[in-house]
């Protein structure tokens, strides 16, 4: 039956531009302008989709965004796969690859429709009742079946090859939606000279007026005067006008998200355009023009293909030139029913018979379609349709005036529309957080009270004569101009509108069938298949609220967000509570409006642009020499230098032994600095650190720890006074913002009359550690105006000077216990230095080191890493730093704390070393330590291994731990339980290699 | 994203901002003077009211500074920012309408 439901003549294709598409494989036909759903139509191409729960056969229920059923994946590859796409949505394009979603074997013979069968079993709440013992087996089992016999549409099997940009605009008038509301507001808005984005989800502006057939504005056909309008703010340089562009989401502050469709329409794609762009607009006044939808009808066996909504097959048949059948039955609880019959019999189709829900029908339309012969049925019914992936029945039956419902006629149809009545599009304004009240006339909900500062015109408020919606369009587009501080106002401007007006008439709830309830399924939602019965049945079990009854039953859940079936759950929930629908509440509206890619918010954020990357100025050197790197916060930093041959383990005790044996250099640039400058700067530092900086001679060095307020070590670093009234402050490589975070914090809200000045200066040096007995004997030669002699420079002291022609700041510091050199030289000749370095230590054999031979080292040392060894609840003595605690000092951030008896308290965990009794075991870091590991399950831990490593040096493996207690255990043996075996550890002072430091020396 | 107005640099969005708890928690001078009850006050109690709060914000992508803001926790409106080291404002409820309607 392919190809022969396009009509000859009319709607807003373009016949000179035959598209080809497939679906499902087999290839169809349509025309430039079609979307996926009105070519399929013109193609007598109804079946789409299989249901979600019971996988009953599903057709095409609307025509835009609400669309429930005709989800498709679109992708001709896997790199450009999207599923879950609306086909009413999707538009044409040549080459175009569709297919349908939740069917298995094929979406015409589908195994999973036994579900449908076994409905009975499958009540609300089923999974609920069903699936909860075994608990393991929910993991195992039940829910991997679940995903596989109920889903959406499957991921696609390859990573994105889409780009996707971001753009932030500013305006004072943003307009939502380009239906007559929409337009007439950009018109006032533009028209006074402010900044104005008018946005519509379609392809088209024009929204309603695109599907009038008989409409007139200003004496032009409905389409032609929305084109006029559109010519002429395009001539505006204040307007800035968004087609193919969703306004997803209601942001704080009028700021609103758009998601912009870019290449997804065209069949060859510009490789120079994003395929979406997101748009965060600021605006100072929005006008929400969303329209309105349209409501089903909640009647047994709705869902079969070939029952859709009135205004959608009106859409079809006047916009797309696609007979959405041959014989239709009308189903209406208004005037609006009518406006289609008319619409579809002017296109063709046989009107077989309106069934209206009221007693009476006495407008204009109606009387219209009785004088053009349709049979006209009042008080009429459908108790039930029948057609196995096509309806060709409707049963329709008489209401009686008692409200019993009398004997179904069986009329033979292809066709069934269904004409609810309108629900205004309250999503966005109800996103930013307005208040919405029910209109009882309109039996509908609409905006009451803002919060933010946006106004909602026409349909989207229950303005429904086309008149009406283009002056308050109009009016809303001139007040927003004036609020947003517009100097001009708008001119005054009516417009001469004719058009069928189908009236406020509705219907929320369940039509009466006065068949067994039983075995009627009567769908209100199609997407998640919830029927009448379903959210009756929660009633029964007890739920009140609507917020419940929608996570009980899962209606609205799924990701139309009900817009179609909100209401008429509402309407049957109201009905089976005796409850008036105020008193029931609303289920929150949430962003976004239509399901949103990720890429569109991942943006450039993905791949190598996923996060910053740091690298220090000797990365390239390093890099050249073949290391491998690991990230730490965001630095890139050197892990170790492996030889041809040798591991990670290898080229570390290679690494380890050089710098004990000889000289190894080390990039130590990632060091976070601070500079602290000022008058105070002494004072300053004597209250943010716990150590005592006063009597800190100049030109020498000191070990500094930081504690938060409540008294737990937060940093650690090694500072120089380089000046009386200058420090250089360094920090641990992750805490270096939250440190001048810290510091920036105290001086300007604590102490402001502290005259010291906080500057970050870590990308401004590179560091270069050199250590190991030939330090000196290296730099030696290189330096000039520093005596690196012990007598001059001690250790723990610096000296300003140059090397290799270059300023410096040199420190004699050590991280390792051996003779050790820090190298502070300007960022930019970081490199030249390191390589004059490497190359004057070529004779002692000078060996680069990473990050991992730098933690054995210090480990064998016992000295810690903050972060590593504390964890946020250590105190200074905790980790054996009680000796850094200036205990003379008056106060400093955290002393106040460590006065509590708790944080001296007997059993705190207490830093100490571990030596397993097997010595080629090494621990694994974050392991857990008993005292009796035959202690009943579950046993009582008294600390966890901090730091482990197999030492070169020391020819064994060693490891630090914060044990409960742990200086009084030294000697005593504890246990570490692990998968393979419980490993007994010997407790020993946390120093594990030259104890009296008589390294540090040479 | 809110709009938050730095009292130095004027309306930037939120992006530029971090949040820094309540405000006009003076550090006290001598903490060795405070009892244990005292000084657990200062360190960990907050009003966390549902309305009008003043609580600290750093323009820490902007000019650096800390400042102060009075914001309804209800409405994610400011009634006020003001610099650190001033009184807040005697300003009600109402005067969150300004940001809003
Ligand atoms: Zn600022």
């Amino acid at each position: 039956m392919s190809g022969g439901f396009r009509l000859a003549a009319g709607g807003r294709i373009d016949r000179s531009r035959p598209l080809r598409f497939t679906f499902d494989g087999r290839s169809f036909r349509g025309f430039a302008g079609d979307t996926l759903a009105s070519a399929l139509i013109a193609e007598g191409v109804h079946l789409v989709g299989r249901s979600f729960k019971y996988h009953r056969p599903r057709g095409i229920v609307s025509a835009g965004a609400d669309e429930p059923n005709a989800l498709v994946g679109v992708g001709a590859d896997e790199a450009h796969y999207t599923p879950n796409l609306r086909a009413t949505q999707v538009e044409l394009h040549d080459g175009l690859v569709a297919e349908s979603q939740n069917r298995w074997p094929s979406l015409s013979f589908d195994v999973g429709a036994v579900n449908d069968l076994a409905a009975p079993l499958l009540p609300a709440g089923f999974y609920y009742k069903t699936f909860m013992w075994p608990q393991r087996a929910w993991t195992s089992f039940y829910e991997p079946k679940i995903r596989a016999a109920a889903g959406l549409g499957r991921a696609p099997g390859a990573a994105d090859a889409d780009r996707y940009t971001q753009h932030f605009a500013h305006c004072e008038v943003l307009v939502i939606g380009s239906g007559p509301a929409g337009l007439a507001a950009a018109l006032a808005a533009a028209e006074t000279g402010v900044r104005v984005i008018l946005c519509d989800e379609q392809p088209e502006f024009g929204g309603s007026l695109l599907a009038e057939r008989e409409a007139v504005i200003d004496g032009l056909p409905a389409a032609d005067w929305a084109a006029a309008a559109v010519a002429e703010l395009e001539t505006r340089d204040n307007v800035t006008l968004l087609t193919r562009t969703t306004a997803f989401g209601y942001f704080p502050h009028n700021l609103i998200g758009l998601a912009e469709r870019v290449t997804d329409h065209l069949g060859v794609r510009d490789p120079r355009l994003p395929r979406e762009r997101l748009w965060q607009v600021r605006a100072a006044e929005v006008v929400i023009a969303a329209g309105a939808i349209e409501r089903p009808i909640v009647f047994p066996e709705n869902d079969r293909p070939g029952v859709m909504l009135a205004d959608a097959a009106r859409t079809y048949s006047n916009r797309y030139a696609a007979k959405p059948g041959e014989r239709a039955v009308v189903f209406t609880a208004g005037d609006a029913g009518y406006r289609a019959a008319l619409d579809l019999a002017a296109a063709g189709v046989t009107i077989a018979a309106i069934a209206d829900l009221r007693p009476a029908a006495t407008g204009a339309l109606p009387a219209r379609a009785r004088a053009a012969g349709i049979d006209v049925r009042t008080a009429t019914t459908v108790t039930g349709t029948r057609g196995r992936l096509r309806v060709s029945q409707a049963h329709l039956a008489a209401i009686k005036p008692d409200g019993s419902v009398g004997a179904a006629e069986a009329v033979p149809c292809d066709l069934v529309l269904m004409a609810g009545g309108a629900t205004p599009s309250v999503h966005l304004f109800s996103q930013s957080r307005g208040k919405l009240g029910w209109n009882e006339a309109l039996k509908a909900y609409v905006p009451e009270s803002s919060v933010e500062r946006e106004r909602s015109a026409g349909a989207c408020r229950g303005v429904y004569e086309l008149g009406a919606v283009l002056a308050d369009g109009y009016d809303k587009g001139s007040a927003a101009a004036k609020a947003a501080g517009a100097t001009t106002a708008a001119a005054s401007r009516s417009f001469a509108a004719k058009a069928l007006d189908a009236g406020s008439d509705g219907f929320i709830g369940a039509a009466p069938h006065g068949r067994n309830p039983a075995f009627a399924k009567a769908f209100v939602d199609w997407q998640n298949d919830v029927t009448a019965k379903d959210i009756k049945l929660a009633t029964r079990e007890g739920f009140r609220s609507i917020e419940h009854i929608k996570r009980y039953t899962t209606t609205g859940m799924a990701t139309d967000q009900g817009k179609t079936s909100n209401m008429n759950a509402l309407g049957i929930v109201s009905d089976a509570l005796k409850t008036p629908v105020t008193a029931i509440g609303l289920t929150t509206f949430r962003m976004p409006y239509t399901p949103t890619t990720f890429g569109i918010f991942a943006g450039h954020s993905r791949g190598a642009l996923f996060d910053p990357v740091r690298t220090t100025p000797i990365h390239g050197w390093a890099a050249e020499q073949g290391a491998a790197f690991e990230d730490v916060s965001l630095w890139k930093r050197a892990h170790y230098f492996p030889h041809a041959g040798e591991d990670m383990h290898a080229a570390v005790a290679r690494e380890c032994l050089a710098v004990r044996r000889s000289v190894g250099i080390f990039d130590a640039s990632t060091l976070g600095k601070i500079e602290v400058v000022g008058p105070d700067a002494a004072e300053f530092m004597n209250r943010m650190y716990t150590n005592a900086w006063a009597k800190l001679g100049v030109g020498r060095l000191r070990y500094g720890v930081m504690l938060r307020e409540d008294g737990f070590v937060t940093d650690d670093g090694v500072v120089g006074r380089l000046a009386e009234d200058r420090f250089h402050v360094t920090t641990t490589t992750g805490g270096a913002p939250r440190v001048l975070q810290m510091m920036e914090d105290y001086l300007q809200t604590e102490w402001p009359d502290l005259d010291v000045w906080l500057t970050s200066t870590t990308e401004q040096w590179a560091v270069i550690a050199v250590q190991g007995p030939n330090a000196r004997k290296v730099l030696e030669p290189l330096v000039e105006g520093i005596d690196l002699s012990p007598a001059a420079l001690p250790h723990m002291s610096a000296a300003t000077g140059t090397i290799c022609g270059v300023p410096t700041r040199l420190f004699r510091v050590s991280f390792t216990g051996e003779l050790g050199f820090e190298v502070n030289v300007p960022a930019d000749l970081g490199r030249v230095v390191w390589e004059a370095i490497f190359a004057a230590g070529a004779p002692y054999g000078i060996t680069p080191y990473g990050t991992e031979t730098m933690h054995v080292l210090r480990a064998e040392k016992g000295y810690i890493i903050v972060g590593q060894e504390t964890d946020g609840t250590a105190t200074p003595d905790d980790v054996g730093l009680g000796w850094a605690v200036g205990k003379a000092k008056k106060d400093f951030v955290g002393k106040r704390s460590l006065a509590r008896a708790s944080m001296s308290a007997p059993g705190r965990k207490q830093l100490v070393g571990l030596l397993t009794q097997d010595p080629q075991v090494v621990l694994e870091e974050g392991a857990q330590i008993v005292a009796d590991p035959a202690a009943p399950v579950p046993m009582p831990m008294v600390g966890h291994v901090t730091s482990s490593y197999a030492s070169a040096v020391v020819g064994r493996s060693i490891a630090l731990a914060m044990v409960k207690g742990g200086r009084a255990r030294i000697g005593e043996t504890l246990y570490v339980p692990m998968p393979g075996g419980t490993i007994p550890v010997t407790v020993t002072e946390p120093v594990f290699y030259d104890p009296k430091g008589e390294r540090l020396d040479g | 994203m809110l709009i938050i107005t730095c009292p130095h640099c004027g309306p930037r969005p939120e992006l530029e901002f971090r949040y820094g708890g309540e405000a006009h928690i003076a550090r006290p001078a001598d903490p060795s003077t405070l009892t244990d009850e005292e000084w657990g006050a200062f360190l960990y109690q907050r009003a966390n009211p549902r309305g009008l709060h003043a609580e600290r914000w750093r323009h820490v992508a902007g000019c650096g500074r800390f400042f102060n803001a009075l914001r309804d926790t209800q409405s994610d409106f400011f009634a006020a920012t003001y610099p650190a080291g001033t009184p807040r404002p005697d300003t009600d409820a109402s005067g969150v309408k300004e940001s809003g309607r």
